[in-house]
């Protein structure tokens, strides 16, 4: 008998598929909006996607020497919060906002609820809007160029008007890696074409989003609100790359239908009644919130069984 | 014709390549023919022979132990060495009766038969039973019980499942090319149980020789046809073979038969006629010793009690150190630490596999990605079946549906961290079983 044959309960094979490559895809996925927005904003961008990308990693590494835990650094994860960071800031963000956003996202939103996979908000979403919350100056202050910008969205609360196609481009001021909504798709169809994603979240999301700002917008049918709407603020890479964020989105196939919807509609009541022209960050992370509900809701029925009715067991 | 298909699933390398165009080859045993006294679903078939008897080919060395039961044949000439308690390769310990080979394979009289269509349903049902035909698939459930439903009348599909969607395994896909009128003329038997069915003959579509060689086979059947399926794993499964050729669903509180269908193996098939046609007990079956690790892969027609490292060093031995033995596929086999068992009636294949992907992928977090909710055919959600397995949480993990998993392993499959998701499943239906039955 060999001592060398392995036994276990079946299967007994693997997909080549692993949680890494799923992050690094993920990773890759950034890259055309990262690389705009350092064309765009500048050498400062990079230098914050840098610091916020270290910073994320190294505090993983460090609280998990620290903690005794096994090193999960390979696995990525860490990464794509840095990245998802950095895009969520302004490139006249000072040298430690995102440090000290990284370390916020990695230690008190991740690490401390258990790392990955436990964590109930997204990190990254989570320290935007921590840092939003503390220096808020700092946070809306859209200056690149040495010119004061308003956002487009800001521009369009104030009935000023905008240009719909170079929004789309991303010619505007905003979050370092929100502005193009071209770098951003490339990304978000990579992902479609490699299965990370499906169009189940951020395809529900955009359409109650839209049919929300039609109903409720006071614009009506005006086609350059509406693509300004769906252009501008956060919500492109909210859609495709923090709503689809496995670990704080449901897992039931209705539940994310459901949780899509909720993302639209919290995201139009708080552009349209809100008190900042923006909402996609809260709309997302008060939706996290809202995921065990969801999926309570939403277990799907087996295969062959049917819907109970009149409290007749099927 | 469309192919019929199920919704998730997934498609694992198959390596049938390894052994597709091997033609079945009779292997004759050297060693000890080892009988276990349980390879059916049901009671254990009790011993009607004893120590120093002589036994010949096709006689009758163990009863049927009630009605879900199974008689066993001797499969060769010999002495009855032993009974006593054996391991079998799925790692349990069974009491089975050893017989030496004498090499003379001197043969009993078959069993009585005469044209089937001169028989009733009682007759044809009865030899199937006293032949000791079983499901030979995997489960091994005795199929005189499965060919007795209440209703025979409500049947209207005879289902032969030739999908074999495991990997590596490729004796079905010989049988069908090689004895193509043994699973027609089975399955004429079957039907003529049946008055009111139609039979179909599932293949997936990754076996274009075989449905043009069955399709062939059953031309001037007027009650026969072929079914081609989408090749997807496991579309061999009973309840995903019934829904992609019916669209009838069945979950686990129904039988077949509570939806018109009866599903029997390829091999299954082939016994049944071996048995009704030509008075022959089951006494052997066609089993694919493939993998990488095997210098030449086969398809052996193996008599049953035949030692599993005989058929391995009939098949060139390894070739490579092998890292995992599983009797079966990969998918749902076991893997076995000791390679001196002998085969039995659901023996299909042992596959020996140069690495082993287990110990080999270390298991991480769950990122919550839902592959597993996306390959579960049985729509279930594995990874909160796996979440509530890890707490014993047996209410929540009914609720979520966790008692309708057919252990297909899709799950296990797919997932990018590795977690153990059927394993962890298994395990707690297991529980739920046993308080059941307190």
């Amino acid at each position: 008998m060999s001592d060398l044959r392995k036994v276990s309960s079946s299967p007994h094979i693997r997909d080549k598929a692993t949680s890494s490559n799923i992050m690094r895809d993920v990773s890759i996925a950034l890259v055309p909006a990262a690389a705009f927005g350092v064309v765009h904003f500048g050498i400062n961008a990079l230098l914050i996607i840098l610091l916020s990308v270290v910073s994320c990693v190294a505090t993983e590494y460090i609280y998990e020497k620290l903690m005794h835990k096994p090193v999960t650094i390979m696995d990525f994860s860490a990464v794509v919060t840095g990245l998802l960071l950095a895009m969520n800031l302004p490139v006249s963000a000072v040298w430690w906002m995102p440090v000290l956003g990284g370390i916020f996202a990695i230690l008190v939103v991740k690490q401390l609820f258990g790392g990955l996979g436990q964590n109930f908000m997204n990190p990254a979403l989570g320290a935007r809007c921590f840092l939003m919350i503390s220096f808020a100056g700092r946070m809306t202050n859209y200056t690149y160029d040495a010119v004061t910008g308003a956002t487009p969205l800001a521009v369009l609360r104030e009935g000023g008007s905008v240009d719909a196609l170079q929004m789309i481009i991303g010619n505007t001021a905003g979050m370092i890696g929100e502005t193009s909504v071209i770098a951003i798709v490339i990304g978000a169809a990579y992902l479609l074409w490699k299965g990370v994603i499906d169009l189940k979240i951020p395809g529900t999301y955009l359409l109650t989003f839209l049919v929300f700002m039609i109903l409720f917008g006071g614009h009506g049918l005006d086609s350059t609100y509406l693509v300004a709407q769906l252009a501008g603020g956060g919500l492109m890479l909210g859609a495709w790359f923090m709503a689809t964020d496995y670990v704080t989105s449901p897992i039931t196939p209705y539940g994310q239908i459901v949780y899509g919807v909720i993302l639209g509609i919290l995201t139009g009541i708080f552009r349209c009644f809100g008190a900042s022209p923006e909402g996609v960050s809260y709309a997302i992370i008060f939706s996290n919130l809202l995921v065990p509900l969801i999926e309570k809701f939403t277990v799907p029925l087996a295969f062959g069984k049917v819907k109970a009715k009149g409290g007749q067991k099927a | 014709m469309a192919t019929l298909t199920f919704k998730g699933g997934v498609h694992p390398y198959d390596g049938k390549e390894l052994s597709k165009d091997k033609a079945i080859v009779p292997y004759q045993p050297k060693k000890d023919l080892i009988y276990p006294l349980s390879q059916h679903i049901g009671a254990p078939a009790a011993p009607v022979v004893a120590k120093g008897d002589r036994v010949l080919v096709g006689q009758k060395i163990a009863e049927a132990g009630g009605f879900v039961s199974s008689p066993i044949y001797a499969s060769v000439s010999g002495t009855v060495k032993a009974i006593e308690p054996h391991f079998v390769s799925t790692g349990a310990k069974v009491n089975s009766i050893v017989v030496e080979n004498d090499g003379l394979y001197e043969e009993a009289p078959g069993l009585p038969i005469k044209p089937f269509e001169e028989m009733s349903r009682e007759d044809i049902i009865g030899i199937i039973k006293e032949a000791g035909v079983v499901g030979m698939g995997g489960a091994g459930f005795p199929t005189h019980v499965k060919l007795s439903p209440k209703e025979p009348d409500k049947i209207d599909y005879v289902l032969v499942n030739c999908a074999e969607c495991e990997p590596y395994l490729t004796s079905d896909y010989r049988i069908m090319l090689e004895r193509p009128e043994k699973v027609v003329g089975g399955l004429k038997v079957v039907l003529e149980l049946f008055g009111n069915a139609q039979g179909c003959i599932c293949i997936e579509d990754n076996k274009p020789e075989a449905i043009t060689i069955m399709q062939k086979a059953c031309a001037n059947e007027t009650r026969i046809q072929v079914k081609v399926l989408k090749t997807k794993y496991p579309q061999g499964a009973e309840r995903m073979l019934i829904h992609a050729v019916t669209g009838r669903d069945l979950n686990s509180t129904m039988l077949p038969a509570d939806l018109g269908c009866v599903v029997d193996n390829c091999d299954t098939i082939t016994s049944i006629y071996d048995a009704v046609i030509l008075g022959k007990p089951l006494i052997s079956r066609v089993v694919t010793i493939s993998g990488e690790a095997i210098a030449n892969p086969s398809n052996f027609e193996s008599r049953m009690g035949t030692n599993v490292m005989e058929l391995i060093e009939a098949a060139g031995g390894f070739k490579t150190e092998e890292k995992k033995v599983i009797s079966g596929g990969p998918m749902m086999g076991f893997a076995m630490f000791d390679l001196e068992v002998p085969t039995t009636k659901t023996t299909s294949a042992i596959t020996c596999l140069a690495s082993d992907a287990v110990s080999e992928s270390p298991t991480t977090a769950c990122i919550n990605c839902g592959r597993c909710v996306a390959a579960c055919d049985e729509g279930l959600i594995p990874a909160r079946l796996a979440q509530f397995s890890e707490k014993f949480n047996l209410e929540a993990f009914q609720k979520w549906h966790g008692m309708e998993c057919v252990e297909c392993g899709c799950c296990s499959y797919v997932c990018p961290a590795k977690r153990p998701l059927a394993q962890m499943i298994k395990n707690v239906r297991r529980m739920v079983m046993a308080n059941r039955k307190k």
